[in-house]
């Protein structure tokens, strides 16, 4: 049997499109929605309800419906959307679901995006207000952006047969639409919600692009966009919805909002059922209940909780055979899946009747509430319409207006005129003159605007009294919640999970707030309602994430020797957003045969690696070397120009921060090294201090990290392979002492090179533009290759340098660590006044012995690797715990050079125990292992010079 | 002998016109100077035949011993010079030479970024798919230049015309530049919906 009427509805009835639900090979229009389609082939029951397992159906005409959830499987499975929001196209399979959906296992081939829009005015809502407000704002010549989450303009017109202005409602969206269309710098975004709103006229919209094409939807595009919508002045229009009241048994499938079931009727030419009883507390359900009538359905009763009808309407059911009962409510349902059967009795109760009416369909209405979330998001403070039962916006925000039925007005031209006020004073506000006063329609609606009775809910049933159909939350559940001393709506949502579904509450939360102020007999005024937060409908992580996924998910940093690292085989380790070489595996080997002959090689002929992430920050000005003194523990004025420093750097705490080479490049001009990772945060330490303390520097910092490509040439070959490319340069040692630096030519391009060292081995640090970097590199290469010139990656440096007992900030350190701590006293200036950190040096704690302290350790046996970040114990065997904790293995690595494995670690009183034994729990074992110095190789630096 | 960081990529930033036109032009003498005395930063601007854009987010050209010089406005104290390649050593000379005695700095910072000329009528649109500052040409008309995030990389964006822009971008962020505008062209290529 079908439900569709015969003429009506914004359907093309002419196409047929085919869809499966829970098996079920059913048909519909386009325009439909999935639930429209449903109930045009009679299917009430969409699926089951998650606690109770009771069938649930479809209560409301859009994303308001508390109960249609179903699973999207074809084309992409896709859960916990609503029938009434998914708009129906040809080979959609879907089915029900009991409260939880699935995600698909596979990744989801769609496109998502986002895109950044600025506008003058937007306008949320594209019902009579909305269209008003921004066809004004639009006339003014303001950029005006409107959104409205459904397929097409209209709002509440589209789920009504009226008239205004003696032409068919249709006819006036559509005028509205066609200026704003052809007005420059209008956007109109259809299937668009406004789901949050932040500070500073930040809006946050979801448009479903091309969810509706269904398999169709073109490969490319992006199936949803997240708008980034920044706007001086906001016109919410967002409308308002239609509440239940609650009575026993309401949770039953064809039991449905009054206007949902008339716009069901207008909008796509499906009737709710064959015979229905309509339960109001208010005039609007009248219409429904006639509209249904005149198409056909037999309406047999109309249950109006006032004492009172409307005496008008009265007259007009009377007329088409409706009987009328005022004063009475619906007091329970029958019905094993749909609704059969209604129990209606007087609302005082005492006359004690009660009659039982035969019916398919019940339709409710409770009253309306507002659509104040985007206000109450945007921090406007709501306030309690005792007359309309609802929270209201109860303040004027300075870029925020509310318009149409959002305000609690429920007359068609009074919302009109709201919606051209609030545009033209919008308009008005960013800056433009209003133009062109549009006039106001009259409708000729049958139902006044008067507000009904305010009915929270029917005496009866506490646990079959339905107030989130979602949650198989219950009166019951309410009164319990009070009962046991719960008073605040926010304790009471999360104590019944009232409001916590997928709607958030939109139809149960006032009613939630009503029957709690009434079970605690405190006025709802008195009642803070529960905060309302964005998203205002559901938005898929997809859609949010957009194209930050895959290659697109964090940018890649490469330097500019990148492509041969990648055409030689170079594993990579992600250094912050920074790829580099960890390895260069030859054939059949792992990272520990690797890394052994790289560090081999080196130390004994010549390596090379990639340097060219490490920080570079040039320092300039008449008092840089004052200021480096102050940002180092070290001394860095009394550098001699052409020489090199390291330094350390700590906080204000005295914990070290960050190491590196300073470079006097001229009399006011330094060039500063930070470790790869804290580039950006070393210069942002910089640019606070000279911003706010010490603004009277002459000082001016400057990155250049990527102006240079980096590379270290070492071992004791590497005088020969500089020598041979670069033959302006005199390499001797005597000539080019350790830590100084020459300008020259490398492979015939401008290059500085210092002589620096981190492995102990006569090393130099070769800089070049980063335009040259690959160029220099593969000269560099060729000059070596007589010397069996080994590239070698991060892990290589690791070794090369723990084997000196050269500490790596971020591994040896966590921000406890202090430059003493790391046996650097030596780079503790005891001359200068003051510095970052020296304070902190004289606290106490500071100077205990029994701090953590840099050592190394060599296992008894010398083949086994200790786990880093193992602990370390004073005992062969584990005491009951708790057991006292030395320290950690910070660095633990095999040494080619050693011919075993070594660690280094922090330990307590550390510098104290070298010679001790101390253990290393491994699994099931202790470890035992020998605390040494940290410095475990060329302890007397004799490589240092080749 | 020297590869500019989109070299690699050339082929694949061409196939992106007609929705965009988009070419790195590599190499330009860069440089980076701090000065905050009006009357040096008046010397500079003489010496390179260019006045310095007083207006913050703005960028000014002339053309004078170096041909056309582009300053680039970066923060109160802050700009960066843009010139013809192999110009950098010698402007940085003539910089210091009109800074003088007063408080600043000239940094050599050509090849900290390259440059990448977009050029079509979707060119706002694409940028808006990942930069959050307005493009309009009432917000942003030709001589805008600022500094900011486009998707997750920083860039200088000058605005030099209705439908093109300069980009600035980090050499090591310039790889994933070309992804993302190479992926944020793909609608612009297919037909919108």
């Amino acid at each position: 049997m079908t439900f569709r009427t015969p003429t009506g509805g914004t359907i093309d009835r002419n196409t047929l499109l085919h869809f499966t639900f829970n098996g079920r090979k059913l048909t519909g229009h386009p325009g439909d929605t999935l639930a429209s389609a449903l109930l045009a082939n009679g299917v009430h029951e969409v699926g089951s309800s998650v606690k109770l397992g009771r069938p649930r159906g479809i209560v409301a005409a859009g994303s308001e419906d508390p109960t249609s959830l179903v699973q999207v499987e074809e084309p992409f499975p896709e859960p916990m959307l609503l029938a009434t929001t998914v708009e129906l196209f040809d080979g959609l399979v879907a089915r029900g679901l009991a409260g939880q959906g699935r995600l698909a296992p596979e990744p989801d081939p769609a496109r998502y995006d986002a895109k950044h829009e600025h506008c003058d005015v937007l306008v949320v809502g594209a019902g009579p207000a909305g269209l008003a407000a921004a066809l004004t704002a639009a006339r003014s010549g303001a950029r005006v952006v409107l959104v409205d989450e459904q397929n097409q303009a209209g709002g509440a017109l589209l789920g009504v047969d009226e008239y205004l202005d003696d032409r068919p409602s249709a006819a006036w969206v559509a005028d509205v639409l066609a200026e704003l269309r052809s007005t420059a710098g209008v956007l109109v975004l259809e299937r668009t919600t406004a789901f949050g709103m932040y500070q500073d006229g930040f809006v946050l919209a979801l448009q479903k692009r091309t969810d509706h094409l269904g398999f169709a939807a073109p490969a490319g595009v992006a199936r949803q966009r997240v708008w980034r919508i920044r706007t001086r002045q906001i016109v919410l229009a967002t409308g308002a919805h239609e509440r239940p009241v609650v009575f026993a048994g309401n949770d039953r499938p064809g039991i449905m909002l009054a206007s949902s079931a008339r716009t069901f009727l207008h909008r796509y030419g499906v009737l709710p059922g064959s015979r229905a009883v309509v339960f109001t507390t208010n005039d609007s359900a009248y219409c429904a209940a006639i509209d249904l009538a005149e198409s056909g359905v037999d309406v047999p009763m109309i249950v109006d909780a006032r004492p009172e009808a409307p005496a008008r309407l009265a007259t007009e059911c009377a007329a088409r055979g409706i009987e009328v009962r005022a004063g009475h409510v619906v007091i329970g349902t029958e019905g094993a899946g749909r609704v059969t059967d209604a129990h209606v009795a007087p609302l005082d109760g005492v006359a004690g009747h009660c009659d039982t009416v035969v019916c398919d369909t019940v339709l409710v209405s409770g009253g309306w509430n507002p659509v104040v979330n985007l206000f109450s998001q945007a921090r406007g403070k709501l306030r309690y319409d005792a007359e309309l039962g609802a929270f209201v916006p109860g303040e004027e925000l300075e870029t925020v207006r509310v318009a149409g039925s959002a305000t609690g007005e429920l007359d068609l031209t009074a919302c009109v005129r709201q919606g051209r006020n609030a545009g033209a004073s919008a308009a008005i506000s960013a800056g433009f003159t209003p133009r062109g006063q549009m006039p106001l329609p009259v409708s000729d609606s049958r139902c006044t605007s008067r507000s009904g009775l305010v009915l929270w809910r029917v005496p009866g049933d506490d646990d079959a009294s339905f107030v989130d159909l979602q949650r198989d939350a219950t009166v019951a559940d309410v009164l319990r919640a009070t009962g046991a001393g719960l008073r605040s709506l926010e304790h009471i949502k999360r104590y019944t999970t009232i409001g916590t579904a997928h709607d958030q509450g939109k139809t149960s939360g006032m009613i939630a707030a009503g029957i709690v102020a009434e079970a605690l007999g405190v006025e709802l005024a008195d009642q803070r309602p529960t905060t309302f937060r964005p998203p205002y409908t559901a938005v898929s992580f997809a859609a949010l994430a957009g194209r930050d996924r895959g290659e697109l998910h964090d940018p890649v940093r490469v330097t500019a020797i990148h492509p041969w690292h990648v055409a030689h085989g170079a594993l990579f380790e992600d250094v912050g957003q920074w790829k580099r070489p960890w390895y260069y595996p030859q054939a059949g080997e792992d990272l520990h045969t690797a890394v052994l002959r790289e560090c081999k090689a080196t130390r004994e002929s010549v390596g090379m690696m990639d340097g060219s992430t490490l920080g570079k920050i040039d320092v300039q000005g008449r008092d840089a070397g004052k200021f480096l003194d102050m940002l180092y523990t070290n001394m860095m004025s009394t550098l001699k120009v052409g020489r090199i420093r390291y330094g350390v750097m700590c906080g204000v705490d005295g914990m070290v921060i960050d190491d590196g080479t300073v470079i006097r490049v001229g009399e006011e001009r330094y060039l500063v090294t930070t470790t790869t990772g804290n580039a950006a945060k070393i210069l942002d330490w910089m640019e606070e201090w000279l911003q706010t303390e010490w603004p009277h520097l002459d000082v001016h910092c400057t990155s250049v990290t990527e102006h240079w490509a980096t590379i270290p040439l070492v071992g004791p070959k590497s005088r020969d392979v500089l020598a041979a490319v670069a033959p302006d340069l005199d390499v001797s040692n005597e000539a080019f002492e350790f830590m100084t630096w020459h300008d020259t030519h490398v492979a015939g391009v401008p290059a500085r090179v210092c002589r620096i060292s981190f492995s102990g081995e006569l090393a130099y640090e070769i800089n070049v533009t980063a335009w040259h970097g690959l160029a220099v590199w593969e000269a560099l290469m060729a000059a070596g290759e007589q010397y069996g010139i080994t590239p070698y990656g991060t892990e290589t440096m690791h070794v090369l340098r723990a084997e000196k007992g050269y500490p790596i900030i971020g591994q040896e350190t966590d921000a406890t660590v202090t430059p003493q701590d790391l046996g650097m006293s030596w780079a503790v200036s005891k001359k200068k006044p003051d510095f970052i950190g020296k304070r902190s040096f004289a606290r106490a704690e500071n100077n205990r012995t029994d701090r953590k302290q840099l050592v190394g350790l060599l296992p008894v046996d010398p083949s086994v690797l200790l786990p880093e970040g193992s602990q370390i114990v004073e005992t062969d065997r584990l005491p009951e715990p708790p057991v006292r904790m030395l320290g950690h293995v910070t660095s633990s690595y095999p040494s080619a050079a050693l011919g075993r494995t070594f660690a280094l670690a922090l330990v307590r009183s550390g510098h104290e125990r070298i010679g001790e034994t101390l253990y290393v729990p491994v699994e099931d074992s202790l470890v035992p292992v020998t605390v040494t110095e940290s410095v475990l190789y060329d302890k007397e630096g004799a490589r240092r010079d080749g | 002998m020297t590869v500019s960081p989109l070299a690699a990529w050339r082929g694949r930033l061409a196939a992106l016109a007609p929705a965009l036109a988009v070419a790195e032009r590599p190499f330009r003498s860069q440089l980076t100077v701090r000065a905050s005395e009006p009357s040096a930063i008046a010397a500079m601007g003489s010496a390179l035949g260019v006045v310095f854009p007083s207006v913050p987010c703005t960028f000014t050209a002339g053309s004078g011993q170096f041909g056309d010089v582009e300053v680039l406005w970066l923060g109160p104290d802050e700009f960066l010079v843009v010139a013809a390649p192999d110009l950098q050593v010698s402007i940085e000379e003539v910089l210091r030479g009109a800074l003088g005695s007063s408080r600043g700095s000239v940094v050599d910072t050509s090849a900290q970024r390259t440059t990448v000329i977009l050029e079509g009528p979707h060119v706002r649109d694409v940028l808006a798919h990942g930069c959050s500052v307005d493009l309009h040409p009432s917000a942003a008309p030709a001589g805008t230049c600022v500094q900011t995030l486009l998707a997750r990389t920083g860039i200088i964006l000058q605005v030099t015309g209705p439908d093109r822009c300069t980009v600035l971008v980090r050499s090591s962020f310039a790889e994933y530049l070309a992804a993302w505008l190479s992926d944020a062209c793909v609608e612009y290529q297919a037909a919108a919906p």
